[in-house]
């Protein structure tokens, strides 16, 4: 039994949060910038995250604060899961598990505001789920096996087998990391919101635990796209960057659409996943 | 053997002395010892074949094979006095043409209907046995209280609380023969009772809604029952190549081809049985009888009866075009009936929809068949059978105390019934969320198809149908969960009594998630390494994990300790508007408003008027399918 998995475990959990800050800080760089602005210091998302914990302690009812705990312990742990190299299914099985705890945590304020955040946030949860599932399942038939430590390791050229598995990803991947024009249920922008939608009764140190809980989530999901161009590191990494990269300009050349769209958009995304796959599990059959 | 027939005979010993037993305390104080004996005897039968494979017994055969083509041809004359009564002709024509079929059976194939062994218990029995033996008696002893209740708030239902506790017990009975018959005529026989029993809780009320889905469920499962005779008439045409109506010997059998044909009718029985599309409604039509019923139906009995027999035959189904079409309908009834889940908002129908979806995965597992998907399905009718059965009797709890069962009113329940608030989460818990029960298989399932030719399809179909499934589940516990303020607790004044059984199953769902491993390596795997050789099981590092995820969710709550009381206590953000924490806001022209949430339902786009008769077409076409494809492989 090697220790290895430990080690991937532990530099997540330690080293997400500065890697999810400092991608959040460069983001609302580059998104400044494209809005001819000239934007926040680097280190912004820091500061904000370190204010929030300064803050006064107000809540709606005590048990918020329990929910977002758990949102938070538990993307910490399926990202580890994931870093550790653990099954793919699995990982993303908890990904719901710790979506769902937010969810609740903005029903049990029950305030009217958080309620339609909570509805919006479980249907983009209805809208991702076909597909990153598809991705896994698309990531095992070229690689034969489910666990990340295998994938990550594989020679073969997976992106060559999965364009459209990929491209079903990367719709999804939107709405994962929160984006227009998916941000249905929260966004970044102050534009798109009269009020935070899901996070709209979270202030102080529990806010603070969503935003680091979206880092950590940021990092697992740049590690997702990795697996699609782990046969050659350096591709990898290139893919990766320029994947955030045209997520960073959609967001930025689109307003937010209605949840129908939403919904639809990822659905159909699973759609071109599932041909993909289809095509795919014809050319092994035949032997190709 | 003594322990199979006490388990068999027992339940009828009781139904026969609660037929005059009038006194509630009296038939309360029956019931839990009948209860305690048959949860005795069901983990007594665990003790003692749980470690010895498949074991047959002889049993008596001649003499009981009489009395129960006796009893089958009293219960047609039942149907047909009923059927003539409520002038329900269809019923009629159904029992006559199954009636004519068994006389047809019982003289022209006499020799052929012998079994060496009628009775046999094997590890897939015996989790048959428990779940019927404790959820089964805990379900009878909580309708207890429930009834009397219910006839306290329904004093318009005559009070037929005997007939009805005589057909619970009966009904275990029957449930407990089915599960431990090697002779199929017999399986046969505790098949129709089943249906009988059904048809009679089913229609208890009375009322004419009550009557008219009672026949309903009748109709669709003589159906069902008219192709298992259809397929025992085949069986023992064809006694020396398929075995006949030997159990064992017709599973064993090398001719696929010959033994196809009745696999795929007595599947077509399993199909009305569990409930699965077009047949779906006679499920949600059983919803009027009174909850105990529904909980009965839905965990335990009846539609179990019709998973049970799919997995059994799935070594047959396995690698046949016709067992791909029989796990395609179940395939398509998990995700149609899912999705319509979204749109209801009454708890009883969701629960209905969900048991439909869940029986459809199942299905699915077992048509299929290879080993790991049969792994998966027999997990999920375990965790299948205590989740819902805890979703049930805590719906129907609920109910009596509120007045309501739609999910809307649940809101804030964690105030006012907290206890009952958290074993209801525990419930849906069950359902949908890792590391609970239903999710590992859902998960088994997904890998399990990956390797099976085309099991794309099943794949594609299990995304979305999990993802809708993640929706309906979500949507409810956030009701439950939301923190009204100014509302009063009203847990207490409720009978004391059924909380007793809802408090064991809750313990059941943590302990069948908690013990799932040994569940898995002491039972599911060696029966199913016993028929294929191979058997699935999960990476014990995954089971670690699962378990980490475990305990992490029952230490979470400590943290409550954590945060300080003395955070400040602010009303919900309206608007900017002056609120009062209970959702009232100063409205304009100094009026005092409230503000009110409700779930999305999406009926424009997951109602039951848009989804229902596409599903069901689908259905149809592809159980013909799986019969034409049958009959092309002879």
């Amino acid at each position: 039994m090697t220790w290895t998995w430990l080690i991937g475990a532990v530099l997540f959990l330690i080293l997400a949060p500065i890697a999810g800050g400092l991608i959040a800080g460069i983001d609302r760089k580059i998104t400044a910038r494209m809005q001819g602005r000239v934007g926040p210091p680097l280190l912004q998302p820091f500061y904000d995250v370190g204010k929030l914990f300064e803050k006064e302690r107000a809540v709606v009812t005590t048990a918020q604060n329990f929910y977002v705990l758990a949102y938070l312990i538990f993307i910490a742990v399926s990202g580890a899961l994931f870093f550790a190299g653990g099954d793919l299914l699995l990982v993303i099985f908890a990904f719901t598990l710790a979506h769902v705890f937010l969810v609740l945590g903005a029903y049990a304020v029950h305030s009217p505001y958080s309620h339609i955040g909570a509805e919006r946030e479980l249907i983009q949860l209805m809208a991702y789920e076909p597909m990153i599932i598809l991705a896994a399942v698309g990531l095992y038939m070229v690689t034969n096996s489910f666990y990340v430590a295998d994938i990550a390791v594989t020679t073969v050229p997976a992106i060559l087998y999965l364009p459209g598995v990929f491209l079903g990803f990367a719709t999804i991947l939107t709405i994962k990391l929160r984006k227009s024009p998916f941000d249905i249920s929260t966004s970044h922008h102050a534009h798109q919101e009269i009020v935070k939608g899901i996070t709209t009764e979270f202030s102080g140190s529990t806010l603070a635990q969503v935003e680091i809980a979206h880092w950590y989530e940021n990092v697992f999901l740049l590690g997702f796209i990795f697996l699609f161009f782990a046969w050659n590191p350096v591709i990898g990494i290139i893919a990766v960057v320029v994947t955030y990269l045209a997520e960073i300009f959609v967001d930025n050349v689109t307003a937010r659409v209605r949840w129908q769209a939403a919904l639809k958009s990822g659905w159909l995304a699973a759609v071109l996943g599932i041909a993909n796959l289809a095509i795919l599990s014809y050319m092994m059959l035949g032997g190709v | 053997m003594q322990t199979l027939l006490f388990l068999i005979l027992f339940p009828i010993l009781v139904a026969c002395l609660l037929l005059f037993v009038k006194r509630t305390a009296l038939r309360y104080a029956v019931v839990a010892l009948s209860a305690l004996a048959i949860g005795g005897a069901s983990i007594y039968l665990l003790i003692r074949y749980a470690f010895e494979g498949a074991v047959y017994f002889a049993a008596p055969s001649e003499a009981v094979g009489l009395a129960m083509v006796a009893i089958e041809m009293g219960l047609a004359l039942f149907i047909i006095y009923m059927g003539a009564k409520f002038r329900n002709y269809l019923a009629i024509v159904l029992a006559v043409i199954q009636a004519a079929l068994v006389v047809y059976l019982e003289t022209t194939f006499s020799g052929n209907l012998h079994a060496v062994n009628n009775l046999f218990i094997d590890q897939f029995s015996i989790i048959m046995a428990l779940i019927i033996g404790l959820i089964g008696s805990l379900i009878a002893v909580y309708a207890v209280r429930y009834m009397e209740t219910y006839h306290h708030h329904h004093p318009e239902v005559r009070d037929r609380q005997r007939m009805f506790f005589f057909v619970i017990f009966a009904f275990l009975a029957a449930m407990f023969g089915l599960v431990f018959s090697n002779n199929l005529m017999w399986l046969f026989f505790f098949w129709e009772v089943t249906t009988i029993s059904s048809f009679l809780l089913i229609g208890y009320s009375e009322t004419e809604e009550a009557t008219r889905n009672a026949f309903r469920a009748l109709v669709m499962n003589l159906l069902g029952g008219v192709a298992f005779v259809v397929a025992l008439v085949f069986l023992a045409a064809t006694e020396t190549t398929s075995g006949g109506v030997d159990l064992a010997r017709v599973l064993a059998s090398g001719e696929t081809a010959v033994v196809l044909i009745p696999a795929v009718l007595i599947g077509f029985a399993g199909i009305t049985k569990a409930a699965l599309m077009p047949f779906s409604s006679w499920l949600l039509g059983a919803m009027v009888a009174p909850t105990p019923v529904s909980a009965l139906l839905h965990s335990s009995t009846m539609v179990k009866a019709g998973v049970y027999i799919l997995v059994r035959f799935s070594p047959v189904f396995a690698g046949t075009f016709a067992g791909f079409s029989v796990g395609l309908v179940g395939a398509v009834t998990f995700v149609v009936a899912s999705a319509i889940a979204i749109s209801q908002s009454d708890a009883k129908s969701v629960l209905a929809y969900s048991t439909i979806a869940n029986l459809g995965l199942i299905a699915a597992c077992a048509g299929v068949g290879t080993y790991m998907l049969v792994w998966a399905a027999i997990l999920l009718i375990i965790f299948h059978a205590v989740a819902k059965a805890l979703l049930f009797l805590g719906t129907g709890a609920i109910e009596h105390r509120t007045g309501s069962r739609n999910i809307e009113d649940m809101e804030g329940l964690i105030v006012r019934m907290p206890r009952m608030a958290v074993m209801m989460f525990i419930g849906i818990a069950g359902m949908f969320l890792a590391p609970f029960g239903m999710l590992i298989s859902k998960w088994a399932a997904i890998e399990a198809f990956v390797q099976v030719p085309f099991g794309l399809v099943f794949i594609a179909i299990l995304a979305y149908g999990s993802a809708v499934t993640v929706f309906f589940w979500a949507k409810w516990m956030g009701k439950l969960v939301a923190v009204t303020r100014n509302r009063e607790r009203v847990e207490k004044g409720f009978f004391e009594e059924p909380w007793a059984p809802l408090y064991i199953i809750t313990g059941l769902v943590i302990a069948a998630v908690a013990l799932f491993p040994v569940i898995s390596s002491a039972l599911i795997e060696p029966y199913v390494l016993g028929i294929y050789g191979a058997t699935a099981r999960l990476g014990e590092a995954n089971v670690a994990i699962m378990l980490l995820m475990m305990a992490l969710l029952l230490i979470l709550p400590v943290s409550f300790l954590l945060f300080k009381r003395t955070a400040r206590h602010l009303p919900a953000y309206m608007g900017g508007r002056t609120a009062t924490p209970d959702l009232h806001f100063a409205g304009s022209l100094g009026l005092t408003r409230e503000a009110q949430t409700r779930n999305y339902y999406l009926n424009e786009y997951f109602g039951e008027a848009k989804l229902f008769r596409p599903g069901a077409a689908v259905c149809i076409v592809l159980i013909l399918a799986s019969w034409i494809l049958a009959g092309v492989a002879l």
